[in-house]
């Protein structure tokens, strides 16, 4: 494969997105990020110019708002008309008790874990159709293997977005586009800044360089850390039977 | 947030719990995460300090793991502004292979910019450059009532005093600027003479102060005294301009690395092993003076090869001792010093010593003064341990010297008050909401 270039990053202030930002600014990479916040995106850019990177550009987008998705899409290929890198990296993770109790919650977490990530593959896929290569790759989860009772709107979300891009690989096969789905394990970030850190949680660092080798090796789908890989498919595979009756 | 966290320092001892972790994500939010809990808080980086100055028992700490972004780097001068999360590491990473270093570092990488700044950390250049304080042009302040201060060599330079080597308690520090230092490569060219004494230490320490960037000694404290106290390895740098065909695998290394696995069972390193230890480390070096050229990583960082090097000392932990001693004319204090370790047979597997430059720190509890420093490690036994560093301490205090904060557990509040006479002016700019157990320790509180 070749190593993208030219990369678009949405969710570019998350600490995975982050991390393998500064993998390809070392590289030399130009760099387009997407964030709620300019002062963060500004902050960003003269980091990842400091380490490397040809040249950075932002623009602030919201997930919940599709126009300010198109918005960042546009000014991206304004800038950088033969991008051949897609990182969707953003996500929230939603208290499942409160998504129970309040449907709004709920239809939040699905909307920015899932149908904006659609919005963003649907409107610049014609591009990387055209332009015939290139690299999208994917932030989903181990959480949506299978729908567990502690989170599954989140792990719902997750899934749906894992099921779009096997179809989107598949579609975009033909054109030589690699479609990457990563699905990371604990990993400590702010996101899960409320969650008790156990032995299984890795750093950002960690997941970074999982990405930028399954980008550089063309992998479809890669678990971060590896061996997230064994325990879903343990967990994918218990009968249905058993799995409604266990805490998980 | 998770409650009752047990948080250890580098020497593992001693263990305490915390309230929680507090981990503000960029840094216009660490004014209100500061805001956002009702106890004391004490801002952390990698936790590398040796004792209890990293560890706020009963109250927050405030990870700058988050604070990690770059601002600037001036291709010219060399000036690098940066948060202070960065880690030492990662400024490595990313200019070594540019040709820039540290101005100083300390004897391991994983240290955080703003542990640097808080601890006033020395390194193998002292007595040429000063200490990592002496290289900080400016940076910028948190405190708890939300106002920011810029401090610098003009502005605020009270401040910047207090801060710099003030541990942490004068606010959290969100960025800072310093300047790295051009070098003509990833290598040093090194050389190591054996010496037989104290004196003899001394002697080599003059003749190299002028001609050596680094100068670093190892000490084998259980050695036969009658030389007048202890044989040991000089060891000499300077940066080489060696350059390598495959540039890309040397300028910085990404080698495997190796984590201990476990807590080593105590016998690993207890008085006969090390004894073993530093006999095999002496005469593996058959001539008195040795010559090499070898990469950065290997000779300012040799512990750092091995993740969780502090496993090896077992579950106990260990503690260190570092004191600094002004010379005098017979050196009767580092004599004495060695004389009873050696008197204790406790041994240490660590001693490394080092004439300290005449440079002024310019923090108001920075460590460093004219004179030898001394820092050795033991495996935390208990029992007749305490007693003999209790007394080491007297003959530091009797002798005008001190203890490094830093790597101190135990020492006592009127050693500590001895030590740092700008102690009390210190106590004016220490944020009300800051504090740490080494503080509460040693002023009593």
């Amino acid at each position: 494969m070749v190593k993208p270039t030219k990369i678009l990053i949405f969710g570019a202030a998350s600490a995975i997105a982050f991390e393998t930002a500064k993998l390809f600014a070392k590289d030399g990479a130009s760099l387009y990020l997407c964030a709620r916040d300019e002062d963060e995106l500004k902050r960003l850019s003269e980091d990842l110019i400091v380490r490397g990177a040809k040249e950075v550009g932002y623009s602030i987008f919201d997930a919940l708002n599709d126009k300010s998705i198109i918005n960042a899409i546009d000014s991206c290929l304004a800038k950088f008309p033969d991008i051949d890198g897609l990182l969707i990296a953003y996500g929230t993770l939603p208290d499942q008790k409160l998504c129970e109790a309040d449907v709004e919650e709920m239809r939040k977490a699905i909307n920015i874990n899932f149908t904006s990530v659609g919005v963003i593959l649907t409107h610049i896929v014609a591009h990387f159709q055209k332009q015939g290569c290139g690299t999208i790759a994917v932030i989903s989860s181990v959480a949506g293997d299978r729908g567990r009772q502690s989170n599954y709107v989140y792990g719902s979300a997750k899934g749906a977005l894992s099921i779009f891009l096997s179809g989107l690989r598949q579609g975009l096969n033909k054109s030589g586009v690699q479609v990457l789905t990563v699905k990371p394990g604990f990993v400590d970030t702010p996101m899960t800044a409320n969650l008790k850190k156990g032995i299984l949680f890795v750093g950002p660092d960690v997941v970074a360089k999982g990405i930028y080798k399954a980008i550089i090796k063309g992998k479809d789908i890669v678990y971060l850390p590896w061996f997230w890989w064994g325990i879903m498919m343990i967990i994918r595979n218990i009968p249905e039977k058993i799995f409604k009756k266990i805490k998980l | 947030m998770p409650n009752n966290l047990i948080f250890e320092s580098w020497g593992r001892f001693p263990r305490v719990s915390h309230l929680g972790e507090i981990s503000p994500r960029c840094i216009s939010k660490v004014g209100e995460t500061i805001k956002s809990v009702n106890s004391s808080i004490l801002p952390r980086g990698l936790g590398r300090s040796y004792g209890d100055s990293c560890l706020n028992e009963g109250g927050y700490l405030l990870s700058t793991k988050w604070l990690n972004k770059f601002y600037s780097f001036d291709t010219n001068t060399g000036l690098l502004k940066c948060e202070s999360g960065v880690t030492l590491d990662e400024i490595l990473r990313v200019f070594v292979p540019r040709g820039w270093f540290l101005p100083v570092t300390p004897g391991t990488k994983f240290v955080t910019v703003g542990g640097a700044i808080a601890n006033d950390i020395h390194g193998k250049n002292h007595h040429k450059v000063g200490t990592f304080g002496n290289h900080v042009i400016r940076f910028e302040l948190q405190r708890s009532d939300g106002t920011r201060i810029l401090c610098s060599k003009d502005t605020n330079f009270d401040w910047f005093r207090a801060t710099i080597g003030g541990l942490g308690l004068t606010g959290v520090i969100l960025w800072a600027e310093f300047k790295l230092k051009p070098i003509p490569g990833p290598y040093i060219e090194m050389e190591s003479v054996k010496f037989k004494s104290i004196d003899e230490f001394l002697q080599i320490s003059k003749e190299s102060e002028r001609d050596y960037e680094y100068t670093v000694s190892w000490l084998d404290c259980l050695s036969n005294n009658s030389y007048g106290g202890g044989r040991g390895i000089f060891m000499r740098g300077n940066h080489s301009d060696r350059k390598e065909n495959d540039e890309s695998q040397v300028l910085h290394r990404n080698s495997a690395w190796k984590t201990f696995p476990f807590d080593a069972p105590s016998f690993f390193l207890s008085t006969p092993t090390i004894k073993i230890f530093n006999f095999f480390y002496y005469h593996k070096q058959l001539k008195k003076h040795k010559r090499s050229n070898i990469h950065y990583d290997p000779f300012f960082y040799p512990l750092d090869q091995i993740h969780h090097w502090n496993r090896m000392y077992g579950n106990r932990g260990f503690l260190q001792w570092q004191c600094a001693v002004p010379l005098t004319e017979k050196n009767e204090a580092i004599k004495i010093i060695l004389k009873e370790i050696n008197k204790s047979r406790l041994g240490s597997f660590l001693v490394t010593l080092k004439e300290f430059g005449n440079l002024t720190p310019c923090g108001m509890l920075s460590f460093p003064i004219p004179g030898i420093t001394l820092a050795l490690d033991f495996p935390n036994i208990g029992g007749r341990l305490f007693p003999l560093l209790d007394r080491l301490d007297e003959i530091v205090n009797e002798f005008k010297g001190r203890i490094y904060p830093a790597k101190d557990a135990r020492m006592a509040g009127r050693t500590f008050n001895a030590s740092f006479p700008e102690l009390e002016n210190l106590s004016k700019y220490i944020d009300p909401k800051f504090s740490s157990s080494f503080y509460r320790r040693v002023r009593g509180k």
